[in-house]
């Protein structure tokens, strides 16, 4: 196999399925941001510290700048343009904007997916908690009292709506 | 940012992925979860013409609990590592795990991978030191085990040799009454170790140390076995003095390294109190399990 | 401009000064923000940099061969080519006898820092523009490099620029009262050497350029993550000899700047030079490990300070020796950062003499130009370490030291020593709410009986003034700009009543689209909602001076409440004629969140705003002296500038087994005035405390001798997590600024300023009884536990 060998990959991102032939070096924030457009999830560092360009891969949270996107074949992957669900914000969104959880706005796309994951894992975490699991998530602005603020606002919105769906009261 | 071109193999099974490194040779780099070989490849310092991808390989992510042994898979994640229902003992394994950079490097790096790689100053090799653990290795003659005090050849080398790969790494399940900890000072949240101090410590009825293993690294060039220190503990009835006389000797033969995070004699004075510390909170745990 | 503009009262109203939910944040928690690497062109081409490794060298020549053979590889511009291209880097600040060599976007014949740009490649893609940027060969001959500005003065030292005798770029005396006096005087002399150490800004966002000329009309659109559009647009058309009404610079979203985007860079110029010379949009973006090199540097300046003491502890007079290693070159700011130390010596104390001398030295570093706080906060360290040693040699508590030398409340307007004239303040004021929220004298026996258990407990206070709202124009170009300061504003009201405000400020995380709004609909009673704001395009907003030093709500605040008055005055003089009334006659009322004029008396003879907007576009009645539309626009330069002011505490725990620091609360009480939106201002307090307290206990640039820069990624440079840091507490308490109509001070860089001392004297407050007497940032566990040992070794302890 020569050095310039495309692979073959397919990569289902935000509910679509994507298939292109791309270059082994290809990072998965590339793919996502170079060869789908999808420029919400941004890259902030070349080391994989500051956690810009997080996504989910298969339901958890990744550094997108350092996956490959051959290694993501077959994988599923969201990123922040995939968390509105029919035109509604998600709980996250929602509150990292009433709690001023962002400022300049660059580490808020990998910074919310860090946080979807945490709550995925921990449902109802405490402020060290939520420190500690934004641990790989940097934000140059905020000194992060906002967003653990939104963090814990979030969570407690989603249990709500959790509670609510389990007594029958879903919406949708 | 961008790493160097290189051809892209993906290895479906152990043998497939030895016989690729064996026909591309030195220019080849075994690919696991990438959160080693990625970084340095995107910075240029590492810029293999192959890279053989064995994160596919079925059976080799897992933790399996065998009769005397924990058999952990290579390409176990360190997130799987951390959630980990562990036997009594091997507590450090866990707390190491939970330890290592942030929670998305742990979703994706590997103990495997982070073995091999072997960065003096990772978390890692303390708690597999301490854990005595046995690294398994399938190459091109077949499979061979390395214990892990034999395993740190200097820094980011290791007793691999090429064409081989590290499937799995076996911890013996300590006897009972046994505790382990690890302990790590960083600069800051999500760093590497300046100083990672694991401990395992096994107790008999009467509270007397029958078995103790210390792994220490970021302090020497390489990581070790603090066994001076190991020395002290075993026979002896575990009071703050004693563990505190045992951990003064962690550097023992040892040259503690300066460099921009920390000067050798601060290493040296941190590797003491966090050794005291490990073996303190490791003998606890040994004392809370059943006589 | 003779406006009369009543000022606006401290208490909010419908919306101003109160908590609405930021305009900015729709697009950007849903990751549809606009970026300047988020912009694809058709055609778009990418460089690549190449960058010395050595920190000094002559380049003994360049191979561009095997590059400009590479698949995708476009051109390939070394040194040789820079000069025809454009012209050399501009100084934005002039100063008495500043030696500024001429410096070129690409090295000519020597490197004089690690990552000076030597060459450029531009390429199909990103991979290939960095593959070629790999295959280019130079060649050096390392030269000595200098590392220490103090070495650096010596004579026989290595020579940054040959033509720079002891590679002293400036000296600036800055003196005021009789501090020979105030020395005869002492009870004693207090001396400390501080260093306030190199920071890197790592805004979220790094840098980054699109530059699209177009082939035939030569107009050329550049896109920059950068806070300053408008001073680009004043400078780069003569770089690259383009009339500057071709030339359109954008801000887009920007993701954060610090001052490091407060700049003109060799990737910017080099972009716009390319793409006029390819005819193709030429992108580049910054990686990370570039930005440590490649982008200013903050802070740096070695203190040397003496203080002449009375016994009771009042500060007589400061005598101070400040040393500035401004790295290699001038950027656009570096000889002006240093020269605002001096200017804010004396800061929240009455101190009579101050007598200063500021040195700017050359070394072989990346250069040193604005970082949030830019000169003030080394002022303020500086200050409030002097006066927690002051109280600790006198023996006196750090807390009354700051009372007996504060400015009182009734002495503003405040004439310094140093020249200024502080607008307004109560800094007792802010320091009793302080007080009165920590519980000192608790703290105090919390802290003795801490220590019988060998715990380390320790208190910091910090009390601080800053200066804000750059700038009076008249002054700001005695001192050296080579800018004004004024803030320009249009407001207009479309037919269908909906507002349109543009600004020459440049947010990039502020959120001037929300602050400006509150203004305008407060003003002409609309809805916020109503309200759209245009900012960071030279082409939408032609003039402006954009945002830095904490100046644009007190100077672009200004300018569109002013804009929202003046509209709102030809609106009246609409509406009275609708209304057949005199002028004098009509009255602006908010009514239901509506605005509208009334007849004086007879509130049922009325028009809306809107009617009168859509009187004004049909223009079928308007009086004979006004003009159809609705539309005003005012220039506001403002007479002063504004002193916002604060006092913070921290309460530290030090480990004395491996020196490290946790911070167990940190208050702050910041006055910046009236607010616009309490929550953003909080929200910029919160990023300043992180940011002074990263430098306190994080961050610091390490060079080797050799000049090897050790700190050159996030790996090694440690900008703290979630996990590193407090949560704070903060408060305000509210001295409206007489400065502006607004009453508003600026909070950009209040919560950096105040933080950094703070830390470092509860650490210290934490150390002082065994000995020590001062440690020099970053307090890494390393350095507090060795100044602990020495502490220990030289018997300097007291009893507990």
């Amino acid at each position: 196999m020569s050095q310039d060998s495309r692979v073959r990959v397919r990569i289902r991102v935000n509910g679509d399925v994507h298939e292109h032939e791309v270059e082994p070096r290809l990072l998965l924030v590339q793919y996502l941001r170079d060869v789908l457009g999808l420029t919400g999830t941004h890259v902030g560092c070349d080391t994989s510290h500051c956690g810009a360009c997080t996504v989910l891969l298969d339901g958890e949270a990744v550094k997108s700048c350092t996956v490959l996107a051959v290694q993501a074949d077959g994988g599923e992957v969201t990123t922040i343009e995939g968390l509105a669900q029919h035109g509604r914000l998600h709980p996250l969104q929602e509150a990292f904007w009433e709690h001023h959880g962002l400022q300049c706005g660059y580490c808020t796309p990998g910074m919310i997916m860090s946080a979807l994951d945490l709550l995925n894992r921990h449902p109802d975490p405490d402020e060290e908690t939520i420190r500690r699991g934004l641990e790989g998530n940097l934000c140059r602005c905020t000194g992060y009292q906002n967003i653990v603020r939104a963090v814990q606002a979030a969570a407690a919105r989603m249990r709500a709506a959790e509670a609510a769906a389990a007594a029958g009261g879903g919406d949708d | 940012m961008i790493p160097a071109a290189f051809a892209y193999h993906r290895a479906s099974s152990v043998d497939e992925a030895v016989r690729l490194l064996q026909e591309l040779g030195d220019d080849a780099r075994v690919l696991a979860g990438g959160h080693s070989l990625l970084p340095a490849m995107k910075l240029r310092l590492a810029r293999p013409g192959a890279v053989v991808d064995i994160g596919r390989i079925e059976g080799l992510r897992g933790i399996r609990r065998q009769v005397d042994h924990v058999e952990v898979g290579a390409l176990t994640r360190h997130a799987d590592l951390a959630a980990a229902r562990l036997p009594a003992g091997l507590e450090a394994l866990a707390e190491c795990a939970d330890r290592i950079a942030d929670p998305q490097v742990r979703r994706r790096g590997t103990i495997g991978g982070s073995l091999c790689h072997a960065d003096p100053s990772a978390d890692w090799p303390a708690a597999v030191l301490a854990l005595e653990g046995q690294l398994v290795l399938v190459g091109p003659g077949g499979e061979r085990v390395v214990p892990a005090a034999e395993w740190f050849v200097a820094p980011f080398m290791t007793a691999l040799q090429p064409g081989e790969i590290l499937t799995a790494i076996r911890f013996p399940v300590p006897q009972a009454r046994s505790g382990s900890a690890y302990l790590k000072l960083a600069r800051k949240a999500s760093d590497f170790a300046i100083v990672g101090a694991a401990a395992r410590v096994t107790v008999d009825g009467s509270g007397r140390c029958t078995g103790a293993a210390v792994g220490v690294t970021g302090v020497g060039d390489v990581p070790y076995r603090a066994t001076a220190v190991e020395d002290l503990l075993v026979g002896r009835v575990l009071d703050d003095q004693v563990i505190a006389e045992a951990a003064a000797r962690a550097v023992e033969g040892v040259d503690p390294v300066s460099d921009v995070h920390a000067g050798a004699e601060y290493r040296a004075q941190v590797a003491q109190v966090y050794v005291r510390r490990a073996v303190q909170e490791a003998l606890g745990r040994a004392l809370s399990q059943p006589a | 401009m003779a406006l009369p503009i009543e000022p606006r009262p401290a208490q909010p109203g419908r919306v101003l000064g109160r908590v609405v939910r930021r305009k900015e944040d729709p697009r950007l928690i849903t990751g549809t923000g606009s970026y300047v690497d988020d912009l694809r062109l058709p055609g778009m081409l990418h460089m690549a940099v190449v960058r010395s490794p050595h920190a000094h060298a002559r380049i003994t020549g360049i191979d561009t061969g095997r590059a400009r053979s590479m698949p995708g590889v476009r051109a390939v511009i070394t040194g040789e080519e820079v000069k025809d291209l454009c012209g050399p880097m501009p100084v934005g600040w002039s100063l008495q006898g500043l030696k500024a060599p001429v410096k070129y976007p690409l090295a000519l014949d020597r490197v004089r820092h690690v990552g000076e740009a030597v060459a450029v490649v531009v390429a199909e893609s990103p991979a290939a523009a960095a593959d070629g940027a790999e295959a280019v060969q130079v060649g050096y001959e390392p030269l000595p490099a200098v590392t220490d500005p103090e070495a650096a003065m010596q004579d026989g030292s290595p020579l940054v620029w040959d033509d720079v005798p002891n590679n002293i770029a400036a000296r600036f005396p800055l003196s005021g009262g009789d501090i020979e006096d105030a020395f005869r005087k002492a009870d004693r002399v207090v001396k400390l050497r501080l260093v306030n150490q190199r920071l890197v800004p790592v805004p979220m966002e790094p840098r980054g350029v699109v530059a699209q000329a177009h082939p035939i009309s030569g107009e050329l659109t550049l896109w920059s993550s950068t806070q300053i559009p408008h001073i680009l647009h004043a400078l780069l058309p003569g770089l690259l000899n383009v009339p500057e009404t071709r030339v359109r610079i954008v801000a887009p979203d920007v993701g954060g700047g610090f001052g490091c985007k407060l700049n003109l860079y060799a990737e910017e110029i080099l972009a716009g030079a390319l793409s006029l010379k390819l005819g193709r949009p030429v992108k580049w973006i910054e990686r990370r490990s570039e930005h440590f090199m490649a982008t200013i540097h903050g802070r740096d300046q070695i203190n040397h300070v003496e203080a002449a003491v009375s016994g009771d502890g009042r500060i007589l007079g400061i005598r101070a020796r400040i040393i500035a290693d401004i790295g290699a070159y001038h950027q656009l700011l570096t000889p002006a950062i240093p020269t605002f130390t001096p200017f804010m010596m004396s800061g929240v104390y009455a101190i009579p003499a101050l007598d200063v001398e500021v040195i700017e030295v050359f070394t072989n570093k990346t250069p040193t130009d604005a970082y949030r706080g830019a000169g003030r906060p080394e002022a303020t360290y500086l200050l409030e370490r002097l006066v927690d040693t002051v109280a600790r040699e006198l023996g006196l508590d750090p807390v009354e030291v700051r009372r007996r030398n504060f400015i009182k409340a009734d002495q503003f307007p405040y004439n310094t020593v140093s020249g200024l004239t502080y607008d307004s303040g109560d800094y007792e004021g802010a320091l009793n709410k302080l007080l009165e929220k920590i519980d000192y004298e608790g703290f105090r026996r919390q802290q003795q009986e801490a220590r019988q258990q060998g715990r380390l407990l320790g208190i910091g206070f910090s009390t601080y003034v800053e200066i804000c709202g750059l700038a009076p124009s008249r002054i700001w170009g005695a001192l050296g700009a080579g800018i004004g300061g004024w803030e320009s504003a249009t407001v207009r009201i479309s037919p269908a009543g909906r507002v349109t405000v543009v600004t020459g400020t440049s947010p990039h995380g502020q959120g001037h689209q929300t602050s400006w709004s509150q203004i305008v609909a407060e003003t002409l009673g609309v809805n916020y909602e109503d309200v759209e704001v245009l900012h960071g395009d030279t082409a939408v907003a032609p003039h402006g001076l954009d945002t830095y030093g904490s100046r644009s709500a007190a100077v672009g605040g200004t300018a569109v409440y002013m804009a929202s008055v003046k509209l709102r005055e030809k609106a009246r003089r609409i509406a009275a004629h609708v209304l057949e009334a005199t002028v004098d006659d009509v009255e602006f009322q908010v009514v239901d969140g509506q605005g509208r004029f009334h007849v004086k008396g007879a509130p049922q003879r009325h028009v809306t705003l809107a009617q009168v907007a859509a009187a004004a576009f049909t223009a079928h009645n308007l009086p004979d002296d006004v003009e159809p539309g609705m539309e005003a626009t005012v220039f506001y330069d403002p007479t002063n500038f504004t002193y916002p002011f604060g006092a913070h505490a921290c309460i530290v725990e030090v480990d004395p087994e491996d020196g490290r620091v946790k911070i167990l609360r940190y208050v702050a009480v910041d006055d910046c005035g009236n607010v616009i939106n309490p929550q953003l201002v909080e929200g910029q307090v919160h990023g300043g405390l992180a940011q002074g307290i990263a430098q306190a206990l994080y961050e610091g640039v390490v060079y080797d001798e050799q000049g090897q820069l050790l700190t050159a990624s996030l790996t090694d440079y440690a900008v703290p997590t979630a996990a590193d840091l407090p949560s704070f507490e903060t408060d305000r308490t509210v001295t409206p600024s007489p400065t502006n109509p607004l009453g508003v001070k600026g909070v950009g860089e209040a919560g950096t300023i105040g933080s950094t001392p703070c830390v470092v004297n509860a650490v210290i407050d934490a150390l002082a009884h065994l000995g020590v007497r001062h440690i020099d940032m970053p307090l890494r566990p390393s350095r507090v536990w060795a100044a602990i040992q020495q502490a220990k070794a030289s018997g300097g302890g007291q009893p507990a």
